[in-house]
């Protein structure tokens, strides 16, 4: 069973395709790294999954998931970490599709919350500050963030940038507790050699599909090398696409 | 002697007292909202939404003189029409938020003082620009008390969704919480107290009150409502010493009041708790762990 059907996607920004006639499934339950060169567009296939962007063409299908059953999580850089907030309060934000912005917390809600800045080890930090947290830290608050929303898709752009290697392993034991959950997990990242030892499946991205499927068999050199040369394809006057069914 | 200098005039004045009311009824409004406009680094959006009023106020002083509700009424639909559009603008296009609001600012500052200088002669502008906080009456007492409980009572029923949209609207956007309400509902009270301010400071002073406090607050404490709390205090503070001061010294309040907020502000710089000159370069002996 697919968690996420996507057929013949395109995305498109001032008409450029970041992502073009993609069709494929991300099947319930699976760990998916997606890679692929800057500019491949992976960032914008998440954020698309995510109902962030509106699609040019083409479909997404989500299998009944509703909105609080989806958990993104952006690229750090776009988050203010010198916000005065406290660790806690972040964490508590994955409550948000069950109490909204008005509702209060019972009991349960904040044993669950304990539960979760537990499960990421930051007990202990439930009150400091969050500009005063390493950048790893911050990050593991932000999985505990997304381990308290209970999704069943979990969107995840780039969590490993900037993070040093002790922490990413961290990190990476969340991701494969949730694989074990029977979660559905797709992971944009950049570091191959992660990919290749804890992702079952790899999506490598060149606005269309250079490889998808078991790790091994889509990362190798040769499609790595492709998916390069592809990215980079770009022409200032590139006609409008044959297959786009719309005329200028 | 302390009663000399700090009790009685006060006690003697009533212009005095509705002024220190009307101060600190605006420093519990807009104190808070400012800590909220630094948070969310919309400080500068700040200094727009002030110009943003100035148009508005001047229709109202075209249509009825100097009267004080119909220049608050034009302020508040000016600032709230700028404000939507230059927000909605930020949000749905790839312009920057900053330059969204800088640009409706420019064009609401021409528009409003093109609009005074149209009847009336410099000594209007002057009023408007820079207010007059003893010349506030009981009407104008009633609304800047009303509009600091209706913001207080506002941010305490939004404060999740307002802390959540300003900390990471992505988190929002992507749960369909429909974080363009908070933002908008931040953005409207922004308006209300740069309006309420206006009648007491004057639009070109009005934010002064609201953000240097907020700027010097992040000094004294780490969190929105901490802040908010520190806040308010310090805008307190400088309406109480910046109206002695200009009664005093016999100088114009409005300025007076900003330049104390100013000042504690430098001090917060200098000696906060969080962050200061002294906590970098004097630390206290650092800790095990």
């Amino acid at each position: 069973m697919a968690a996420v059907a996507i057929e013949n996607l395109t995305v498109a920004y001032e008409r450029r395709p970041a992502i073009h006639h993609l069709s494929g499934r991300f099947a319930a339950g699976s760990l998916t790294a997606i890679v692929g060169p800057n500019g491949a567009g992976k960032t914008t296939l998440i954020k698309a999954i995510a109902g962030l962007l509106p699609i040019e063409s083409g479909n997404i299908g989500l299998n009944g998931l509703a909105r609080a059953d989806i958990a993104y999580l952006q690229q750090q850089t776009e988050i203010d970490r010198r916000f005065p907030i406290v660790l806690r309060d972040v964490v508590g934000f994955g409550h948000w599709a069950r109490i909204g912005a008005f509702g209060g917390l019972t009991a349960s809600h904040r044993a669950a919350l304990d539960g979760a800045i537990a499960a990421v080890g930051l007990s202990g930090f439930e009150s400091r500050p969050v500009a005063t947290l390493s950048a790893g830290q911050f990050q593991r608050a932000l999985f505990a963030r997304i381990v308290l929303q209970d999704a069943k898709l979990i969107l995840l752009d780039e969590p490993f940038n900037g993070i040093d290697a002790r922490t990413v392993v961290e990190l990476i034991r969340i991701l494969h507790a949730w694989h074990a959950q029977g979660r559905t997990v797709l992971c944009v990242t950049h570091d191959f050699d992660v990919v290749r030892r804890h992702f079952p499946e790899t999506l490598l991205l060149a606005r269309r599909p250079v490889a998808w499927g078991a790790t091994a068999v889509a990362l190798t050199d040769d499609n790595l090398a492709r998916s390069r040369g592809m990215a980079e394809a770009w022409e200032s006057d590139a006609a409008a696409c044959a297959h786009a069914g719309v005329a200028e | 002697m302390i009663w000399e200098y700090f009790i009685s005039p006060f006690a003697e004045f009533a212009f005095m007292r509705r002024a220190l009311v009307g101060c600190l009824a605006l420093a519990l409004g807009g104190g808070p909202i400012g800590v909220f406009l630094v948070a969310r680094r919309m400080t500068l959006m700040g200094d727009a939404l002030s110009h943003a009023i100035l148009p508005g106020v001047a229709a109202g002083f075209l249509i009825a003189g100097l009267s004080m509700p119909a220049m608050s009424l034009g302020g508040f639909a000016a600032g709230l029409a700028v404000a939507l559009a230059a927000g909605a603008i930020a949000r749905f296009t790839p312009l920057r938020e900053d330059a969204s609001f800088a640009a409706a600012c420019l064009m609401a500052l021409a528009a409003g003082v093109l609009m005074v200088s149209l009847r009336g002669g410099p000594v209007d502008l002057f009023h408007v620009l820079f207010g007059s906080v003893l010349a506030v009456d009981d009407s104008a007492l009633i609304l800047i008390a009303g509009i600091a409980t209706a913001t207080l009572l506002t941010l305490a029923l939004f404060y999740r969704g307002i802390v959540a949209e300003c900390f990471d609207p992505g988190f929002l956007m992507a749960l369909r919480a429909r974080g363009a309400v908070y933002y908008f509902v931040l953005l409207g009270l922004a308006v209300v107290n740069l309006v309420a301010g206006f009648q007491a400071l004057g639009s070109l002073m009005a934010l002064g009150l609201m953000l240097l406090p907020a700027v010097a607050s992040g000094f004294w404490a780490s969190q929105v409502w901490s802040q908010a709390a520190v806040g308010a205090g310090l805008a307190a503070l400088a309406s109480v010493a910046g109206l002695l001061l200009s009664f005093h010294a016999d100088l114009p309040s409005g300025p007076s009041i900003v330049l104390v907020a100013g000042v504690l502000h430098l001090v917060s710089v200098l000696i906060g708790t969080h962050g200061s000159l002294r906590a970098r370069y004097f630390p206290a002996a650092h800790l095990q762990a």
